[in-house]
């Protein structure tokens, strides 16, 4: 094998280890050494590569780009920079309010917030190296939509009424902008900064999802998984969102889930519409907007979000699913 | 004595921030107080969108993310009533 992980995973699960590669542990333990020195080696590089650039788009640039651009193309601006702006879900208050203060509608900011977490540079080079191309693209592309969609949908429907009345009366100072490095040093040590900050916050999520995965991959026998997940099962698709509701992942940690499902024959559509639930909603960031929305926003979001979730997997699941793979 | 305010609305990075000031506070022996300012409308009215975000004697010095430490040292350093801006200070380590 080529691969330097999955050869080191060779070696310590039947070499150090002596498990056999037939059965469930040593199946298991493969995939943990695999994905587990796999991701985190990725994850290192890539938020050390994106930390060097990181000051070309700070969430407060972001909002005077989408400012200066036409409605209609705000929504798409919007996506594009929610895909490829990481920013602290810590942030999501201030950013809110900040976009809402600029004139920006409430529509835009919302597919910018949607898409945030849904899509980032580091899921998609992960995704795409452990599931290929095809999904990566396929689930970039449905985030984005998703976020454009909910957002025309907010401003369409008028549902600023719904956006707590404080947040009008906010008044901002001169924006303070993040001061870029200058130097070559500064930015390595920024990036530096950035691996220990970003890798800290999430490394648990990685790990849980990597065990999560592991577990399935080489305990859940493929049968079970095809009766109940499997193309025949019109309800799997509502059931993976309803499951992904209250689970929260950083959408790093879902990948290794979402490889092992796939892995097990559970359709592209469904295992879509789980990680998007898993990663776009979740308790901690309703609490977060909940200070911002009102319960009938919040409800509608949360509404929108899984029915476009449900939406999408059946959507993917029609479309790769026809050559006579159905039952 | 320096005014810090450290803006940001309670999250992990925040109190990592506040942390970091009081300790290298203490290091240098400087007088500081540290208050943290959680209200959101008071941190963007300091123009402050990521936080945290540091203010020293009532002037922006910083925003997005936890500072280094020698720029904290540049802040608690500084006299009088110009607290450095971005790089004023750059001692390199």
């Amino acid at each position: 094998m080529g691969d330097p992980f999955a050869s080191l995973a060779d070696l310590v699960t039947y070499r150090a280890f002596g498990l056999a590669a037939d059965g469930p542990l040593g199946a298991a333990v493969h995939f943990f050494v695999e994905d587990s020195t796999k991701i985190f080696t990725l994850l290192v590089a890539i938020v050390f590569v994106m930390g060097l650039f990181r000051t070309v788009l700070s969430p407060e640039r972001v909002r005077t780009l989408i400012k200066g651009s036409s409605h209609g193309a705000g929504y798409l601006l919007a996506a594009i920079l929610g895909a490829v702006t990481p920013f602290c879900s810590c942030s999501s208050v201030p950013l809110f309010i900040g976009f809402l203060e600029g004139g920006i509608p409430v529509g835009v900011t919302m597919a910018f917030l949607i898409t945030s977490p849904l899509v980032n540079e580091v899921a998609v080079v992960i995704l795409a190296s452990l599931v290929g191309w095809k999904l990566t693209a396929l689930y970039v592309g449905a985030g984005m939509a998703v976020g454009i969609v909910g957002g025309v949908l907010i401003d369409r429907l008028h549902l600023e009424r719904w956006v707590e009345d404080y947040v009008w009366k906010i008044r901002l100072g001169p924006v303070v902008h993040p001061e870029a490095a200058a130097s070559l040093g500064d930015r390595l040590r920024y990036a530096g900064g950035e691996v220990s900050q970003i890798v800290g916050r999430i490394w648990l999520y990685v790990l849980v999802g990597i065990g999560f995965g592991a577990a399935l991959h080489g305990y859940v026998p493929e049968d079970l998984v095809a009766r109940y997940a499997g193309a025949g099962n019109p309800f799997a698709v509502p059931v993976a969102v309803v499951i992904g509701l209250p689970l929260y992942s950083n959408a790093t940690g879902i990948i290794p889930v979402a490889e092992a499902l796939l892995g097990k024959g559970v359709p592209i559509g469904t295992v879509v519409a789980f990680m998007m639930s898993v990663v776009a909603i979740s308790p901690p960031e309703f609490v977060m907007l909940r200070k911002v929305l009102k319960p009938a926003l919040l409800a509608c979001f949360a509404g929108y979000l899984s029915v476009a979730f449900v939406a999408i997997g059946f959507l993917l699941n029609l479309l790769f699913l026809q050559p006579g793979s159905l039952p | 004595m320096k005014t810090v305010k450290v803006l940001g609305s309670g999250c992990k990075s925040c109190v990592a921030t506040a942390k970091l000031i009081e300790d290298r506070a203490a290091a240098l022996g400087t007088a500081v107080s540290i208050e943290k300012v959680t209200g959101i409308a008071e941190i963007l009215g300091f123009g402050v969108i990521s936080t945290p975000g540091v203010v020293v004697d009532g002037k922006v010095v910083h925003a997005g993310g936890v500072p280094r430490a020698d720029r904290v040292d540049s802040w608690l350093r500084a006299t009088g009533q110009s607290a450095p801006g971005a790089r004023e200070v750059d001692v390199s380590r």
